[in-house]
């Protein structure tokens, strides 16, 4: 058993710390589409809107029920057969519609949990002013629900970027996909996912604290 | 204020499954006048409220404020909504805005629903406020204030939208005792200004005090209704004179 090459991986620290920054971009686009999907899809399920609400379930159901690496090969290799204009698409672009497809499906389920969640009363009492379903949920339901849903999310976003890693087998370039290159070149294979390993892991616990700040933040407000 | 606004309640009814709660309720009320509803819990009153400007949808009812007419059974959602911003409903639990400051709670119908701008706004419910006695408590959230802070907030929003109904169900009946009295003081206040309400609630004093007509009901029906004199001190029916016996033979508390 030989040692770990420690040159050769403080070299590829500089390398991998290069692809941060798409791998962040892939992620956030796909995080605020995802928020977007998701809280119109919540929206769907919450008021019960008919024939609509049933579609919504059958992709919350099957987007759920699939593996994210099983859809991004249906999006990216299997549809183009079915329409020959999406072989246009670019492996990023598949992988962010993979992802806010995905997520989309989970983080309306904690959404809907979280209007759920919002006292009765509120509901209620907005009514009672005359105010419509739209206003309704725009001024009062899911600003509160957002605080309820708020680390629920957070994990999600957390979740994303980890998961932007098999954006690679869409042939991507991103943190994953440099670390497979260059091991590929090196066959130092161990010292490769390591350094990738570690930096997805500092990446995501610089994150955490930034949570944890920000819920902290969030328990204030509302009690002044 | 003073609103030259007749209502009037029609053939109310409302079943919760096979279960009647109000059955056939008919009551109108005078510009101005204030009625108060008595009568054992259980018994339908609150869910009559509901019912006015349909928080709970009546099954059968015509309701009239003024130049608006709406049938229960065809009711469309403009109707509704017409309908609930003629009138201000107060909460037994306040249901403030728990996202709102106590000013934005009573900006909130000005400025979505009736589309004010957001200085008039802020300019009525400063008025509000200082009418209510809370301008210190401006930019408090909910969390921040007493029950009895917040009940009054409850009644400041409802008064804001200067409807020409206010519906008060059983304002007081969450709140500790030490601030069912200020709250009380200023459903008098209102009450003093001739405004039309109509107010479910089990202080019978209160009732006697501030109401023109005192409606007593049980089993989802109007039984009596007079002057607060006749019902609290000569009362006709069997069931009002029972009920009065249990209310006061207690500390003022009608459950039961």
């Amino acid at each position: 058993m030989r040692g770990l090459d420690l040159d050769y991986m403080a070299g590829l620290v500089p390398v991998i710390l290069g692809y941060v920054p798409k791998t962040m971009a892939m992620a956030s686009v796909a995080m605020v589409l995802a928020l977007l999907l998701a809280a119109l899809l919540a929206i769907v399920r919450v008021l019960k809107l008919p024939v609509i609400d049933q579609f919504v379930a059958v992709f919350i159901s099957f987007f759920r029920g699939t593996p994210l690496l099983v859809q991004l090969f249906l999006f990216y290799y299997g549809l183009p057969q079915l329409m020959p204009t999406l072989s246009k698409i670019d492996g990023v672009t598949a992988a962010i519609i993979g992802l806010t497809l995905h997520f989309s499906a989970y983080m309306a389920e904690s959404i809907r949990a979280a209007i759920l969640g919002v006292d009765r009363s509120q509901w209620e009492a907005a009514e009672s002013i005359g105010m419509t379903r739209a206003q309704m949920l725009r001024r009062i339901i899911l600003p509160q629900a957002a605080r309820i849903a708020a680390p629920t999310l957070m994990n999600y976003y957390i979740d994303v970027i980890k998961s932007t890693s098999l954006a690679f087998t869409l042939g991507v370039t991103e943190m994953m996909g440099a670390a497979q290159k260059e091991a590929a070149g090196s066959f130092l294979y161990l010292e490769a996912f390591l350094v990738v390993a570690v930096i997805y892991w500092l990446l995501v616990e610089a994150l955490s604290f930034v949570q944890r700040a920000l819920e902290r933040n969030m328990q204030k407000a509302f009690a002044r | 204020m003073t609103t030259d606004c007749h209502i009037s309640i029609a053939g109310l009814t409302k079943r919760f499954g096979t279960n009647t709660v109000l059955n056939d309720i008919n009551l109108n009320l005078t510009p101005g006048e204030r009625v108060a509803i008595i009568g054992p819990s259980g018994t339908g009153k609150s869910t009559l409220l509901r019912c006015l400007n349909f928080l709970d949808r009546p099954d059968a009812a015509r309701i009239t404020i003024g130049d608006l007419s709406v049938d229960a059974a065809s009711a469309t959602r403009a109707e509704i909504l017409a309908l609930r911003r003629r009138t201000g409903f107060v909460f037994q639990n306040y249901a403030l805005f728990a996202n709102k400051t106590a000013r934005q709670n009573i900006t909130e119908g000005l400025v979505t629903v009736r589309g004010w701008s957001r200085s008039k706004a802020d300019a009525r419910a400063d008025e509000v406020l200082a009418s209510i006695g809370l301008t210190d408590k401006a930019d408090s959230y909910p969390a921040a204030l007493s029950g009895g802070q917040q009940q009054r907030i409850g009644i400041g929003r409802a008064m804001a939208l200067d409807g020409d109904l206010l519906l008060f169900d059983e304002p007081t009946s969450a709140l500790d005792p030490e601030w069912v009295g200020e709250v009380l003081d200023l459903i008098r206040q209102i009450a003093d200004g001739r405004q039309t309400m109509l107010i479910v609630t089990h202080e019978m004093q209160f009732a006697r005090e501030i109401a023109d007509r005192v409606v007593f009901m049980e089993g989802g029906r109007i039984v009596e209704q007079g002057p607060p004199a006749q019902i609290f001190d000569a009362p006709e029916d069997e069931r009002t004179r029972a009920f009065l016996r249990r209310v006061t033979a207690g500390n003022g508390n009608a459950e039961g």
